[in-house]
């Protein structure tokens, strides 16, 4: 993955632009030192690293817009990071860019469970949001599977899910209100406690925009209370096309799980090796949880059940437990752990119809064999957001750039098949220049258009979502300007 | 203007050479220039899969042809589309198209999302007659910035939709609604609130104060919803006398806010956090009002030319004048800065301000 060389104008200017980030921020809020700055030289695509010229960790929005507006009359570029688990690059660093990290600001504003709703500083971690609300039984529902690490400025940047969106819905449809800082310092609040924005839609605009926009500094977040109860089912197929077909007779019967996930061989093998959980070893599994009082359990799961049993399954298997419960999940969530110990490996998180399932499944079998790397296939099947590991080794010369190309035309086909790049991931440096399989020209303008209005300098972000051809002449245009 | 094909449409919008009211069904009262173009020549579902939750139709569409589609399947659009032909005093068949430009929703929007929250994709034709994708058909997607929410209530400044894809959801077996006498606002919204705020699924949280009655609706598989009922009653014994209603009427009328139909007067649409509802309705000196979201939406009817922002003073929210005469403006005036922002959007996607404008500020 290429990056644009660094602006030796800004390098130049370092010292002036350190002593003035010294003079707005406490002392240990300025990061400048290599030894130090490295710690932030790559997210969690650790392919790619890069030391920033400068790391920013702000205690509050005041000193957010502080930094931006600094960077801004400085006239170089601003890479927010969030808890630096992205999996795309998207706060990977260019040796010309200021890091502005959140981590530092991560505290609870506001709990009010009468309407609903909390409000934190963005460095908060998902998963202590939850913690935060659940001594009164409510929770925060999007539930990406780095949940303990990641944070609500990164899931606001890349619209997160997880593995109950089928129910609940991604980050997007979980943010009520934020507060951003504007590339010039601009505090700007966008929604609150309310529904519905009252012109356009600019929060739905902001989430996903993976940094590029403004800084997100705090958020007003949909709390729910939770269910009674919640339990799934183990079904195991001896073919990929029959689970998928249970999968759509599942969703056509009326029944909507919370979750439906999906594993093939290679990942149950894994998974089962990893965390004993005691998956059957067939060619395809199905989790399927379902929530609500015990009765209402027993109901849908006797739905799922009877349609399950049409496709004649090797096992089916009612959790009878919450500990044989949590474990069926730690199987599932530490897929990627349990993948990891096998080899190095590339996630992808393409998004196809479900119907188009077994197809993309034996052709991605097919592009396996043929480019001689594994692939496992963990995937949120419910609604069709797949995840292929594809193993490869980052010692053997020549192996990542394989597993890279690989990827790629996973990628594309997942677009060819009505789907697109990334359902949750985001796009970062990843799968920027794979864009233009999925978009037009005009496509692509309509969207950079949007960031001329917020970023005209094009100073966020920069060098991630569009393809570097593509986005050149306005990021050339700032280096003209200087 | 009544295009047939997107082509057509394109051709004419490169060659306008004044402004237009962009016009789906013609349903919602929407204000603007005489001359329209019009989107019911660009009709058609062009894809429905019951399995993938999926459908995507062509933006003329009429509403009720979709409805009926996803009936014979057992689905349907989950954030209930409110029908403003009553309260507009309109004819006309509403269009999918409308309903996503306007972003349209009904008392569901508590418990499932809008309409912006179920739309996957949009095709449109922006100001300067180019066609511009976003999104697509499936449940996740976060490759790029999201035009496809972008859209969602932009009211046609933007461009013109020529088709929009959507989520579906199954539609419930069985549905009943428990009803609560007697509370005046400021309970209501508590009762609501509990309601709202237990682990029993709760898909409608209405309050009519002309009938002094309180809804609580509970959807899904028969013995579930009877389950959930009689442990709604329980969360709701303490605020008043509480009874069950089955069957879904009630909710349309919620939805079209009907006690408002026929009467003279503004409709002003009030979005606030539901425990400053109380506060804020004491300020409007209404005629007649209806609170949905379980009192994060007011629905006010007020006498012709009143400005209720004037009356509502500084609040935390925002306020739109549904139907009402000139003079007062339609959408809440946004702070200086993402006034400038939204200004800006217009002006990147419809340079020449042809479509629908001073609409939304």
């Amino acid at each position: 993955m290429e990056m644009p060389k660094p602006d030796p104008g800004i390098l130049a200017r370092k010292p002036r632009l350190v002593s003035r980030l010294r003079a707005a921020l406490p002392e240990d809020a300025v990061i400048h030192e290599e030894a130090e700055t490295r710690a932030y030289e790559c997210d969690a695509l650790t392919a790619y690293k890069c030391p920033p010229l400068v790391v920013v960790l702000p205690s509050s929005t005041e000193e957010v817009s502080e930094v931006l507006r600094i960077c801004h009359q400085e006239g170089v570029p601003v890479v927010p990071r969030g808890a630096g688990t992205s999996l795309a690059g998207g706060a990977l660093p260019t040796a010309d860019s200021v890091i502005l990290g959140v981590a530092r600001m991560n505290e609870v504003l506001e709990t009010d469970y009468a309407n609903r709703f909390i409000r934190v500083q963005t460095g908060r971690t998902n998963l202590s949001v939850t913690g935060a609300v659940e001594e009164e039984d409510f929770f925060y529902a999007p539930d990406p599977s780095s949940q303990l690490a990641c944070a609500i400025a990164g899931n606001i940047a890349m619209n997160s899910g997880g593995a109950h969106c089928l129910k609940y819905g991604v980050t997007t449809n979980n943010l009520l209100g934020v507060t951003m800082v504007l590339m010039d310092g601009t505090v700007v609040e966008i929604g609150g406690a309310h529904l519905d924005a009252g012109g356009l839609d600019l929060l739905g605009l902001i989430c996903g925009s993976e940094g590029q926009l403004g800084v997100v500094t705090e958020a007003t977040l949909r709390i729910l209370r939770k269910p009674e109860g919640a339990r799934p089912v183990l079904i195991a197929f001896d073919s990929n096309e029959v689970a998928g077909q249970c999968v759509s007779d599942i969703i056509k019967a009326g029944v909507l799980p919370v979750a439906i996930e999906f594993m093939d061989r290679l990942c149950i093998e894994a998974c089962e090796n990893f965390a004993h959980a005691g998956y059957p070893l067939s060619e395809a599994l199905l989790i399927v949880e379902v929530e609500g009082s015990e009765a209402e359990i027993d109901y849908q799961l006797g739905k799922i059940v009877e349609i399950a049993r049409r496709h004649d399954p090797v096992e089916l298997r009612e959790s009878q437990s919450a500990e044989e419960s949590a474990r069926i999940w730690l199987g599932r969530k530490s897929a990627f752990g349990a993948m990891g110990q096998i080899n190095d490996y590339m996630c992808l998180d393409g998004t196809i119809p479900v119907s188009s399932l077994p197809e993309v499944l034996r052709r991605i079998g097919e592009l396996s064999e043929e480019y001689g790397l594994g692939v496992g296939n963990v995937f949120h099947a419910g609604d069709g957001n797949m995840h292929p590991l594809i193993l490869f080794d980052a010692n053997t010369p020549g192996d990542l750039e394989k597993c890279e190309a690989m990827g790629a035309e996973i990628l594309k086909l997942c677009v060819d098949a009505g789907g697109c790049l990334t359902g949750e991931h985001g796009v970062g440096i990843e799968k920027r220049d794979l864009m233009s399989h999925q978009y037009g020209p005009d496509d692509l303008e309509a969207q950079m258009a949007v960031k001329d209005v917020f970023d005209p300098g094009w100073l966020l972000n920069p060098a991630k979502v569009f393809p570097l051809g593509v986005s050149e002449s306005r990021r050339g245009a700032r280096m003209a300007a200087e | 203007m009544r295009p047939e094909s997107e082509e057509e449409l394109v051709g004419i919008v490169a060659g306008l050479e004044a402004s237009v009211r962009v016009l789906g069904g013609g349903t919602r009262g929407v204000p603007g220039p005489e001359r329209v173009l019009e989107t019911g020549g660009l009709s058609g579902i062009t894809l429905y899969e019951p399995g993938a939750l999926t459908l995507v139709a062509r933006a003329g569409t009429p509403l009720s042809e979709i409805e009926a589609a996803l009936e014979a399947e057992g689905q349907r659009l989950a954030f209930e589309p409110m029908d403003h032909r009553g309260l507009m005093g309109t004819n006309g068949a509403p269009t999918i198209g409308g309903v996503v430009a306007a972003n349209i929703s009904g008392p569901r929007r508590i418990a499932v999302g809008s309409c912006r929250d179920f739309l996957l994709g949009v095709r449109l034709v922006d100001g300067t007659g180019r066609v511009i994708r976003n999104g697509g058909r499936v449940m996740k997607n976060v490759t790029g910035y999201d035009l496809v929410k972008l859209m969602a209530g932009s009211w046609g400044t933007l461009g013109v939709l020529t088709e929009v894809a959507l989520k579906v959801l199954p539609a419930p077996e069985a549905r009943a609604t428990v009803v609560v006498e007697g509370l005046e606002t400021g309970r209501a919204v508590e009762a609501m609130s509990a309601a709202l705020g237990s682990p029993f699924e709760v898909t409608g949280a209405a309050h009519l104060p002309g009938e002094g009655r309180t809804l609580v609706r509970v959807e899904g598989f028969g013995a579930s919803v009877e389950y959930r009922v009689a442990r709604l009653q329980e969360v709701l014994a303490g605020h008043g006398a509480v009874s069950v209603e089955e069957g879904d009427a009630i909710w349309s009328a919620v939805r079209d806010v009907a006690p408002f139909h026929g009467r003279v007067g503004d409709v002003w649409r009030v979005s606030v956090k539901p425990s400053d509802a109380a506060g804020l309705v004491a300020r409007m000196e209404a005629e007649s009002l209806v609170l949905d979201w379980g009192g994060g939406l007011i629905w006010a009817l007020v006498g012709e030319g009143v400005d209720l922002r004037a009356r509502l003073g500084d609040f935390a929210g925002h306020a739109t004048r549904v139907r009402g005469g000139p003079g007062v403006a339609r959408f809440q005036p946004e702070a200086a800065p993402l006034a400038a922002i939204s200004a800006g959007l217009r002006a990147r996607f419809d340079p020449r301000g042809v479509f629908n404008p001073g609409l939304m500020g």
